[in-house]
């Protein structure tokens, strides 16, 4: 098998499963019905993007691998997710930043992975790059609307990207895989992508009135798989059909 | 080459997968949404190639279903694939399916730079399904499923939906 092209499937597929699962979790809970349906709607974006990644990956794994063991039955560790998306929705602003901060950076890496020698991951990058435009459009309205908003909503927009922000330098932040990717003409170049992600924020962040927090990156490793506290909460969840009746189906 | 129009050369294949329609909009036939792409037979053997509109499109195990099942009433076995290279694009949608979307209630794409100006600027000239005025206005950028924006009637007040141009 090839295992560096799996590990990248599995880099590329968790942030999208992750971030899915933490918007799914507003199904029925969003502060109007037409955010929440905005949200669930994205979620099953990505969830339809992982889905494509996963089946892939199975068929790279073979040993009877399929799209659901793979989402499903890890460990902690094995998941390859960045910290950002684990983080928890805490208010409306949270999940609009989260989601914003996520999609400045989406979109480029998806514009890169177009190219990629691998037909099947460029195939999927193809099909997900139309539907994270209007992610990325949805978001940064959002991001507008509440920065130069009222006094709360602005405080409390920017409070989730002082949390937030954070922990974006970690997804710019090459990991051996994803050099080994890029070399190998598979991968995305992550200098670029991050170099269009800044330029996207910073002039979204003008038009919001909202200050890029200067504060350190955070030094996390999610895409090592060390993870922060959130994640066994969202494995426990994530994972309980499958643990609970193994192999089931729907 | 990629074009809107599929030529199946036996009728009764092209008649089953006319009959399989969209679950979330039964009016339009998967052949009027360009969902279908390929298809090609072996004896009896039929492989239909389908490719989903959005990645995380519900219907497509419905479809998939409903395409064997259309193909085994006519005698015939069948095999669907999901392809996702090239990747789907509102433009696949017939003349006679975005007519079949308009009388159903769902305003059909527009082009993109018109698909912006709506969606983004607000500008008004998405046409009413019910009365069939273009001042109209934005609600929510996704409606009742991703495929669609929630838009409302200055007019008549009427909700409906527009189904997003997708490029």
């Amino acid at each position: 098998m090839d295992q560096s092209r799996y590990e990248y499937l599995l880099l590329l597929g968790d942030n999208s499963m992750i971030l899915g699962h933490r918007l799914s979790e507003l199904c029925g809970h969003g502060p109007s019905l037409e955010t929440d349906i905005a949200l669930t709607n994205i979620s099953l974006d990505l969830f339809g993007q992982v889905r494509s990644y996963f089946q892939y990956a199975a068929e790279l794994k073979g040993d009877a691998a399929t799209e659901d063991s793979i989402a499903f039955t890890r460990f902690d560790r094995d998941y390859r997710n960045a910290i950002l998306v684990e983080q928890p929705n805490e208010d409306f602003a949270h999940v609009i930043v989260r989601q914003f901060l996520f999609d400045s950076f989406h979109l480029p890496l998806l514009e890169q992975l177009v190219n990629s020698r691998d037909e099947t991951i460029a195939a999927i990058a193809a099909k997900s790059i139309k539907e994270s435009r209007y992610h990325l459009r949805f978001s940064s309205e959002w991001v507008k609307r509440l920065g130069d908003g009222t006094e709360e909503s602005h405080q409390r927009t920017q409070a989730a990207l002082d949390h937030l922000y954070p922990y974006l330098h970690e997804v710019y932040n090459e990991s051996p895989i994803e050099k080994e990717m890029k070399k190998a003409g598979i991968g995305a170049d992550l200098a670029t992508v991050e170099a269009i992600s800044r330029n996207t924020i910073e002039d979204v962040l003008t038009e919001s009135t909202l200050m890029l927090p200067k504060i350190e990156p955070r030094m996390v490793r999610g895409k090592q798989g060390i993870h922060s506290e959130h994640m066994g909460f969202i494995l426990s969840d994530l994972q309980y059909m499958q643990r609970a009746y193994p192999n089931m189906q729907w | 080459m990629v074009s809107s129009t599929l030529h199946i050369a036996n009728q009764q294949i092209e008649e089953a997968l006319w009959s399989v329609t969209d679950p979330e909009i039964p009016v339009l036939s998967i052949m009027d949404m360009g969902v279908v792409r390929e298809v090609t037979q072996d004896g009896e053997a039929v492989l239909i190639s389908i490719t989903p509109t959005y990645s995380g499109c519900p219907a497509m195990d419905t479809i998939a279903d409903d395409i064997k099942k259309a193909l085994k009433e006519r005698g015939y076995q069948s095999k669907v694939k999901l392809i996702l290279a090239p990747a789907w694009t509102t433009d696949w949608i017939t003349e006679r399916g975005r007519k079949k979307l308009q009388e159903y209630g769902i305003a059909p794409p527009m082009d993109e730079a018109s698909d912006k100006a709506a969606l983004l600027d607000g500008e008004r000239m998405i046409k009413c399904t019910h009365c069939g005025s273009t001042s109209t206005r934005m609600i929510s950028q996704f409606g009742s499923t991703a495929c669609k924006a929630l838009f409302q009637c200055n007019e008549c007040d009427e909700p409906f939906d527009y189904f997003k141009c997708l490029k």
